[in-house]
């Protein structure tokens, strides 16, 4: 198909149709510029900055910063209160199997055709939108003595289960790693139904000829078409647990048996005054990570599905 | 869209971000040449009519700084009028400044943060006149001093004790306020058994409240060498000692049951309202609460204030220490505006005595809330300040220890042992404070 694309009816030379061509060529990446000086300057750099105070014992204020090799890293191997912190990151880290698991849930039966579909849909993914200081105020006032909970409890009989949610020890961990539940739940829901959704209609069609129910759809053609997004949220969820920070550290302050690696690092850098270590904390945090989706990568290998 | 119209556009956006990104300059203020004055980098004697610029003064109270401040802003001006001051209100003072201050702004005048040690005080402020001189005329000079220099005066000064509601403990039936630890204990449980208020409310998950108990070091025993002494000892919560005295109050009081329910959902603001109303007895807190308690009060009458309720040689003691110490930003641009201000905030604004604190001039007025101190005999123990070349030791090793002495983190783990959170006792928390004190101080090679 010919489309008229000249604009004068001259032809023009072949230096101009070179820098014309250079122009066209080059657009792209004048857009690429601007994210790319934003994200070296604002992430790059300031990664390898902390490289670099991770070797040193700098207090964040002094103007001299003073070598001191792998120290820091051979006091985060070495001291219990340190690396005992991803204990709590185990709380955490189950429960977004129960995320996930609900998230499933959720977006398989809401992805056929149920009454008051977009209500729920709503309803479930709203608490990713709410502002991570809101929902720990919000939930403060809900596990307090007396609080929503406590009368929650009451109101059906339980008041036998009425207890410092918050205050002891032996429940702290599970009060706040379902908060994180409440609030993520959302956005894995979305996730999974818009993979849910991808998959063809006629499928479906095809298996209720031949006789498939609703859990045997789910089993041998919803679970194999999503797949890479399962083994996607797996891998977030678990990167998550690692560097759960926001809500532990809003609600109590890490008080309470409740700190987290991340928050043991703030703690170290601002509340010591010891950069250099609270960097190699993070490199540490980084590391592993990393580790987790590098087995990941192996494990579950990216694949292209075709369903047709 | 056209391809030069792309090309265009995207050369537009480039620049534009660009030129936001880089460059954070906009909020500098502008400053204007002070006429007549040598501008020599320490600030000079100068006449009213010759000082001018625009000067920034950081503060931590965001809470008067739109109208206490303003108000002295105005009185200022009418002896400096060429000086404009601008303010700039931080509510994490601490963690704000002290990043700011690794680079070349954070204002003109500013508080110097509880973190940064003596021997950094030289790089990041202007020294503003020898011990000697100033202390002559000031209290607390000696806090934030370094080589003989000093580089902050106290914006005010502030008694350690605890904040109480007269109207309860009489409620009670207390009729004296208590001598020994033991008396106070009794006292708390006199409260929890006749009236419905929390005896004593520890704000443990603000956490900064907990750091209050540690300004009383020093007056448990009247001995201003305290904190030397401290840096000199591998076991400084050993029996007897102010810091066991102190930490043991606060695990026997929390294991008596004297405290609230929950510690963990503990709330300040509101805490300062039941305080006021009665809903809570006694909080342990510095001086400068008094005034903020007594806003919150429905009767600013039944706020009273008691010193740590301990004698010696049947004497009440109360350490004194300065508040946050005012001081001069070393790339400050307008030193002689600057010094113009921090004068006047010291000497004639009269914030101290609005504060309910201490005078930092030694000549000064102390304010009316501390009268009842003076009723009860009790005498102010100052902390000397520490030998040369030890400047800001035990804050050092403090550090090194991870213990935190002005920091939630030690203090929540006596709540939470004392509340049977945890498997330890009050000794075995002790000792394992002594193990860490005694290792940093190995570490930093302290005798």
């Amino acid at each position: 198909m010919q489309v008229q694309t000249a604009i004068s009816t001259e032809i023009p030379s072949a230096p101009k149709q070179r820098r014309r061509r250079w122009r066209r060529d080059s657009t792209p990446y004048l857009f690429l510029i601007v994210p790319l000086v934003l994200l070296v300057a604002f992430t790059y750099i300031p990664v390898l900055n902390m490289f670099w105070y991770s070797v040193t014992d700098w207090d964040g204020l002094d103007k001299n910063k003073e070598f001191v090799g792998l120290e820091n890293y051979r006091d985060i191997a070495t001291r219990p209160e340190l690396y005992g912190v991803f204990k709590v990151s185990l709380y955490y880290f189950f429960a977004t199997f129960i995320q996930l698991g609900l998230a499933l849930y959720f977006a398989t039966i809401l992805s056929f055709n149920t009454r008051f579909q977009s209500f729920f849909k709503g309803v479930i993914f709203f608490p990713y939108l709410v502002n991570g200081v809101a929902i720990a105020f919000v939930f403060l006032y809900f596990f307090r003595p007396g609080g929503v909970l406590d009368s929650v409890l009451a109101a059906f009989g339980g008041e036998g289960l009425q207890r410092p949610w918050l205050g002891d020890r032996s429940t702290v961990n599970y009060s706040l790693a379902s908060v994180s539940v409440w609030r993520y739940l959302g956005l894995n829901f979305v996730l999974f139904l818009g993979a849910i959704q991808s998959i063809p209609a006629g499928l479906y069609e095809a298996a209720q000829i031949d006789g498939a129910n609703r859990w045997h759809q789910f089993r041998y053609i919803i679970a194999p078409g999503i797949k890479p997004v399962v083994s996607l949220s797996f891998i977030l969820a678990i990167a998550g647990a690692m560097s759960v920070f926001e809500i532990p550290y809003i609600m109590l302050g890490g008080a309470n048996g409740s700190t987290t690696f991340v928050i043991k690092t703030i703690d170290t850098a601002f509340k010591f005054g010891k950069v250099g270590l609270a960097s190699a904390m993070a490199v540490v945090l980084l590391v592993l990570i990393l580790i987790v989706t590098a087995i990941q990568r192996i494990l579950v290998p990216d694949e292209g599905g075709e369903l047709t | 869209m056209s391809i030069r119209t792309g090309h265009l556009s995207a050369l537009l956006v480039a620049f534009a971000l660009g030129a936001t990104a880089c460059g954070s300059d906009g909020g500098e203020s502008l400053t204007t040449e002070p006429a007549g004055t040598a501008d020599d980098g320490s600030p000079d004697d100068a006449t009213a009519s010759d000082v001018s610029g625009s000067i920034t003064v950081l503060t931590n109270r965001t809470d008067i700084v739109d109208t206490v401040f303003a108000d002295y802003a105005t009185k200022f001006n009418e002896q400096y009028p060429d000086v404009d001051v601008s303010f700039e209100a931080v509510t994490d003072y601490e963690g704000e400044v002290r990043i700011r201050m690794n680079t070349d702004d954070y204002g003109d005048v500013l508080l110097i943060p509880n973190s940064v040690t003596a021997d950094q005080l030289p790089d990041f402020f202007e020294p503003l006149g020898t011990v000697d001189e100033l202390g002559a005329e000031y209290r607390f000079i000696t806090e934030q001093a370094f080589d003989g220099q000093a580089y902050g005066i106290a914006q005010t000064g502030n008694a350690n004790g605890f904040v109480y509601n007269k109207a309860v403990w009489e409620a009670a039936g207390i009729e004296t306020l208590p001598t020994t630890p033991a008396e106070f204990l009794a006292d708390l449980q006199l409260i929890a058994d006749n009236t419905e208020a929390t005896p004593l409310y520890t704000n443990y998950a603000a956490g900064w409240p907990l750091g209050q108990w540690e300004s009383n070091r020093g007056s448990i025993s009247n001995n201003p060498d305290y904190l030397s002494e401290m840096a000199r000892t591998d076991a400084p919560w050993s029996e007897g000692s102010d810091h066991f005295v102190i930490d043991s109050l606060l695990y026997d009081v929390v294991a008596a049951g004297l405290t609230e329910a929950d510690p963990t959902t503990t709330d300040w603001e509101t805490s300062k309202v039941d305080l006021g109303s009665g809903a809570i007895a006694t909080m342990p807190l510095g001086s400068w609460a008094i005034v903020q308690v007594e806003e919150a009060a429905t009767n600013p009458d039944d706020i009273g204030y008691m010193p740590f309720p301990n004698q010696v040689d049947g004497t009440y003691y109360s350490t004194a220490n300065g508040d946050y110490k005012v001081a001069i930003n070393k790339n400050s641009d307008n030193k002689d505006a600057a010094r113009a201000w921090l004068d006047f905030f010291v000497d004639e604004s009269g914030f101290a005595f609005d504060q309910g604190g201490i005078s930092p001039r030694i000549d000064g007025e102390n304010a009316p809330q501390l009268a009842g101190f003076a009723e009860l005999g009790v005498e102010f123990t100052e902390l000397a300040p520490p030998p040369a070349g030890e400047e800001g030791l035990t804050g050092s090793i403090d550090s090194e220890a991870e213990i935190g002495a002005f920091e939630p983190i030690y203090r929540q783990r006596i709540i939470d042992a004392a509340r049977g959170q945890l498997d330890e006792s009050k000794e075995d928390i002790f000792a394992d404070l002594n193990s860490r004190w005694a290792a940093a101080r190995s570490e930093l090679g302290v005798e």
